[in-house]
């Protein structure tokens, strides 16, 4: 076990580096820089800017110097507001990971919950209700769902505020977020529930005179929830770290929004620092995920 | 002391002799008239249609039959563990005289796995790939017996897998069914069904998906402790070997019908049905091995529509007219056991006709001699 972790954290690490390497250089080829803004600027500032920040140098020495600096924990300063890149990142982040958060959660147990019972009522009504509105939710992109909420509620209905800073904005957002993760689990522990109460040890736990209940529960959700739990790693990955759409169109200054911000910027240091967190981020979620698929399924080799 | 013993010894097999009479008797399992069928989206599946047996107490009864005879399902509707769309639609499954069928949900937890209990067919796939083996078999035992901690369930766990014949049981508890060779998951299915000790076990096809020698053991094992704590045992199978060796009494059925029932004897070298026989021509025979087998011709039966006669009869060689028309009646053989052959029921009428025409010519013969006496005499007067 311990083995096995070491040699995944080696192979996080060479990840990292390449995913460094790749966006570095991807980068600095697109067109522009962080100076080029809309009112141009003359050359001799623009000199000094590059010198300051080592733009003038080659893409590969100031890809050397910026990985020295990562190694000693410095991502630098925006080169847009001069901020600390880590401050900045560390405060979006818990903006998005609070919504998400919360949204994961809701996804998690209601998506389980209706996917049992949708498995459980098979060809009954509560089941085609379920299965017609989880179909639904994985349909709908989250730009036309998160637009007709705010449509509806704030706007029509007027129950919620477009915009206030307080907490319950973040009820729609949630909704939005969770909508999607929420249906995908609900379909995806339907079809593993129905195939797990087919199996032979499941006929042997109801032989033992276990109660249905107990059989459902302690036998067949254990099994059952075992594909489900590969998804839920990315996905909770995925979610935490925000999503662009839904911060943009909520106005919630997280990680999501932030990112596609300094890619338009061309906010150098930013973009690295973003990168950089969210593969790690991805990375680490990811690893978890393994462990936990080998504590609730013994026949999972780790190596 | 002498005397004390001696009036012991007597009492007990007073109570020896009791037993055994109420032994036959009172079947510790009876079905009667049983028909169960899956309710699919093509049609009523009509998997069992009328199978009636008793299973007497500590004895073996195999049932015999193809794949889809029905043999499992009535083993399972015994249970009450068929499939979602499956549903026992006639007949009684009495257990010491109470209707199992009739059983409300809780008697029904306490019927399973403490009073009858079952071995599936293939170990790889009746346990719980994400439990112990230990835990598996301590849920049984603290479901059904007073042993409600963890600790006591495990004492008697051991206990149990040392029982059945797995080494090292001590550590087998806390390993996980994958790490476990086919013949010790099927063992530990073993200890696991006779962890409460039922009067009744069925087998389903216990040692199908295991290998020969592994097979031998495991028949081994159910014989031994069959005989240590004296269950009754319903033997399902497609091997008639294993019936051979294992069962007091067979029961062969075909198309969910009892076709023939007797002792091993009366079913190996004495069969009555068409298809019984077609069976044992179907065994290979170590004493003739360049001839070649001979398979019962066609396919089982379409369960989803019965023929209105006799199952077997498409099959069927010696198939009669009334075959196709009509369900064939038990009938008891000469030498006492049953079978559902219309060709019984016809070499009967014959057997029947033919005595009666022997009667009737005896009858005749004696007229004849008396008529020629009479001639004579009236030749006589005559003359």
């Amino acid at each position: 076990m311990l083995k096995y972790v070491l040699k995944r954290i080696f192979y996080a690490i060479l990840t990292m580096f390449l995913i460094c390497f790749i966006t570095f250089f991807a980068m600095n080829a697109i067109p522009g820089g962080p100076f080029n803004g809309e009112k141009a600027k003359s050359k001799a500032v623009m000199k000094v800017l590059n010198e300051r920040y080592s733009l003038d140098k080659p893409v590969l020495v100031q890809f050397g110097n910026y990985m020295k600096n990562l190694l000693h924990g410095d991502l630098g300063v925006s080169l847009k507001n001069g901020r600390d890149v880590s401050q900045t990142i560390a405060e979006s982040f818990a903006v998005s990971a609070k919504i998400g958060l919360i949204a994961v959660v809701i996804a998690i147990i209601f998506g389980i919950i209706l996917g049992s019972i949708a498995a459980l009522n098979r060809n009954k009504w509560p089941d085609r209700v379920i299965v017609f509105f989880a179909t639904l939710a994985t349909a709908m992109p989250s730009f036309v769902l998160a637009t007709l909420l705010l449509l509806v509620f704030c706007i029509q209905l007027k129950w919620i505020p477009v915009w206030s800073s307080t907490s319950h904005s973040y009820i729609l957002p949630v909704i939005s977020l969770s909508l999607y993760p929420m249906a995908y689990i609900t379909r995806l522990t339907k079809t593993s529930m129905l195939d797990v109460l087919g199996q032979d040890y499941i006929r042997t736990a109801r032989a033992k005179g276990v109660s249905q209940r107990k059989v459902i529960f302690v036998h067949a959700l254990r099994n059952a929830l075992i594909p489900v739990i590969t998804y839920i790693g990315p996905m909770t990955a995925g979610v935490l770290t925000g999503s662009l759409v839904v911060e943009k169109i909520f106005t919630i200054g997280g990680l999501g929004s932030k990112f596609v911000d300094c890619i338009t910027n061309r906010d150098y240091t930013m973009i690295m620092g973003t990168t950089i967190f969210l593969a790690s981020f991805i990375v680490v979620v990811n690893l978890l995920s393994d462990l936990v698929y080998k504590v609730i399924d013994p026949r999972i080799k780790l190596s | 002391m002498e005397e004390s013993v001696k009036i012991e010894a007597e009492g007990i097999s007073e109570e020896a002799e009791e037993k055994v009479r109420e032994n036959e008797e009172n079947p510790v399992l009876s079905v009667r008239n049983l028909h169960t069928s899956f309710f699919t989206d093509s049609g009523e599946v009509k998997a069992v249609n009328g199978v009636s047996f008793n299973l007497k107490k500590g004895k073996i009864l195999g049932i015999v039959g193809e794949s889809g005879s029905g043999k499992s399902v009535t083993a399972y509707s015994i249970m009450q563990i068929l499939a979602d769309t499956g549903r026992v639609v006639e007949g009684e499954i009495l257990y010491n005289g109470k209707n199992v069928l009739k059983f409300n949900k809780k008697e029904m937890h306490a019927f399973r796995g403490d009073k009858c209990s079952i071995i599936f067919q293939d170990p790889m796939t009746s346990l719980n790939p994400t439990f112990t083996i230990g835990s598996q078999i301590n849920e049984a035992i603290m479901l059904h017996t007073d042993r409600k901690t963890r600790k006591a369930a495990t004492a008697r766990s051991i206990e149990l897998l040392e029982m059945v014949g797995v080494n090292e049981p001590e550590k087998r508890i806390s390993q996980y069914p994958h790490e476990l060779s086919g013949g010790m998951r099927q063992r530990v299915m073993i200890a696991m069904a006779l962890a409460c000790e039922p009067d009744i076990l069925i087998a389903d096809e216990p040692t199908t998906a295991l290998d020969v020698t592994i097979q031998a053991q495991i028949l081994e094992l159910m014989k031994s402790l069959q005989e240590k704590m004296g269950m009754a045992i319903i033997l399902v199978t497609h091997d008639l070997g294993v019936i051979a060796y294992m069962c007091d009494e067979i029961i062969v059925m075909y198309g969910g019908r009892v076709c023939e029932r007797g002792t091993a004897d009366d079913i190996f070298y004495r069969p009555c049905h068409e298809y019984t026989k077609g069976l044992l021509r179907s065994i290979p025979n170590i004493e003739n091995m360049k001839e070649r087998l001979v398979p019962i011709a066609g396919s089982p039966i379409n369960l989803l529509n019965l023929p209105k006669g006799c199952a077997f009869c498409a099959r069927c060689d010696n198939a009669m007219k009334i075959c196709l028309e009509e369900v064939p009646p038990e009938m008891e053989m000469p030498d006492g056991h049953f079978a559902s052959c219309w060709l019984n029921v016809k070499k009967a009428a014959e057997q029947e006709q033919a005595e009666k025409q022997a009667g009737a010519a005896a009858v005749k013969a004696g007229a004849d001699t008396t008529a020629a006496k009479a001639d004579e005499k009236t030749g006589e007067a005559e003359v």
